[in-house]
């Protein structure tokens, strides 16, 4: 099991460690219900070195991943980040990723689990098309500060003005002298930040975040947390309801698929796919009870099997209510409908619903 | 530590018996390795359960875990409490998280079970 240059942190916080897309991940430090309310309503600390990070370089970038990709890449503006999903012949997603355009170079995430088969995937073709490729991956780490403080956390230790910062967008600076790339990106449904640093000087960065805003209310977040802060804010996770078989159309990512760009991987599945509308797709599940959704639970209409659950958690910013999403078939799939969910051999009632279960409520950034 | 008094299984439960009546929770070490506690599922009261066989789960926020009793019998009453605040369980493991009691049929159901002293070695060696 390969560890990230946090490691050493992770065990001096008493982390519970999980093995995760190849490294020893912390799930949980204290409690993964106090991290997921940290996160809310101060801020939490996470490890995301386990990401891939690729740069990617040349002129060619913008056309050459706009035709592997779903989303736009050339409209990206300089410094600009933007939510994409590599996907294939048939339209299911390879992977669903963030580019940042930074101004001589791009950067970008792909989760750990894809790493290698992302590698892979881009060196097929990027040497022929005229771009370079170079992996971070293992030896740059990913620190992310998330939630409403962060900005006032990270702003006093950073050379960069973070509230002119806007959502989505990225720059070039130091924290705490040190180098990063500074993105106000997250996977949490909060306002946050997402510090691309070398391997080297990340357990200072962390070590010094975590010890200047213990009183605000830092906090290290697991991948536990992460996990019930995704799924509250409806995010799609690798694995769950993005696979090589669920496309971003069954996913609801809809808005991400741009059909009026020039051809790319998949893109006649997804535009038959559309045409058809017949498919299974992604809702979000309210269990009437507490009786917590897991992956892999069937999902039935009356007597009719109709699907499964993909993900499942209590959510607290939710009212302590069971939630999840499940893959359904179309007409299991308006929002309102009453399903029903076996669980242990035994019908538990639930309602089709709208995700996200969670919206923030504030707005991020200066506009 | 572990309380004096209550006998200790090897799948972390606790049972306290008194006289035909037993009381059954789990134990600090199990609440605090399964985590935030979030459900709890209960076998109905008048049930009848083996010693050491399963009679529901207890769910944290990432994981599902079979419940055995380590004593059997028949159900007497489930903690209802338990059904609004099932992280009572990692607050009071040992009181107000109690999870069901029984009435003990007759004879000794003691083998297998371990002291205060025997589990606090157990769970060292775990």
């Amino acid at each position: 099991m390969k560890r990230t240059a946090l490691y050493d942190e992770h065990v001096k916080l008493r982390a519970r460690l999980i093995p995760f897309g190849g490294f020893d991940m912390p799930v949980q430090y204290a409690s993964i219900l106090k991290e997921h309310e940290a996160v809310r309503h101060a801020a939490g600390l996470f490890d995301l070195s386990h990401m891939g990070q690729f740069i990617l370089e040349g002129d060619a970038v913008e056309e050459w991943a706009d035709r592997l990709t779903v989303n736009a890449v050339p409209t990206m503006k300089p410094s600009q980040a933007r939510y994409n999903i590599f996907t294939n012949e048939h339209g299911g997603a390879h992977d669903d990723v963030i580019f940042y355009r930074l101004p001589d170079r791009w950067l970008l995430v792909v989760n750990a689990g894809n790493a290698d088969k992302m590698w892979q995937l881009l060196n097929e073709s990027a040497g022929s098309a005229g771009v370079k490729l170079t992996s971070l991956h293992g030896r740059n780490a990913l620190i992310a500060i998330q939630g409403p403080r962060s900005a006032a956390m990270l702003g006093p230790h950073t050379d960069v003005d973070v509230n002119a910062l806007k959502y989505y967008f990225c720059t070039e600076g130091k924290v705490y002298g040190k180098k990063a790339v500074i993105a106000r990106t997250g996977y949490t449904g909060e306002d946050g930040f997402e510090l691309f640093v070398d391997g080297a000087d990340a357990p200072e960065i962390w070590t010094k975040l975590l010890a200047d805003n213990a009183a605000a209310g830092l906090i290290p977040a697991g991948l536990g947390a992460r996990d019930v802060l995704r799924l509250e804010a409806g995010m799609p996770l690798y694995g769950h309801e993005l696979t090589e078989e669920i496309t971003p159309l069954q996913a609801g990512l809809n808005w991400v698929v741009k059909m009026d760009k020039p051809d790319f991987t998949g893109k006649a599945a997804l535009e038959a796919q559309q045409r058809a509308d017949d498919y299974p797709r992604i809702v979000g599940i309210v269990m009437d009870g507490r009786a917590p959704a897991r992956e892999g639970y069937h999902v039935f209409l009356g007597e009719k099997r109709v699907g499964e659950i993909r993900s499942g958690s209590i959510g607290p910013s939710v009212g302590n209510k069971s939630i999840g999403t499940a893959l359904v078939d179309k007409e299991a799939a308006t929002p309102g409908t009453d399903v029903v969910v076996h669980i242990r051999g035994t019908a538990y009632g639930a309602k089709v619903v709208e995700l996200p279960f969670y919206k923030r409520s504030y707005k991020i950034g200066a506009a | 530590m572990q309380p004096e008094g209550l006998l200790y299984s090897k799948e972390h439960e606790w049972v306290k018996i008194d006289g035909d009546r037993a009381t059954v929770g789990i134990t600090d070490y199990a609440q605090d390795s399964l985590g935030d506690i979030v459900y709890v599922e209960l076998p109905k009261v008048g049930a009848t359960v083996a010693q050491f066989g399963p009679v529901g789960v207890v769910e944290s926020v990432k994981a599902v875990s079979d419940l055995f009793t380590p004593v059997g019998g028949e159900i007497l009453e489930v903690n209802a409490s338990l059904e609004n605040d099932p992280a009572l369980v990692n607050r009071e493991p040992f009181e107000g998280g109690w999870l069901f009691k029984l009435k003990l049929p007759g004879g000794s159901q003691s083998a297998g079970l371990l002291s205060a002293s025997d589990y606090e070695n157990f769970v060292k060696e775990s």
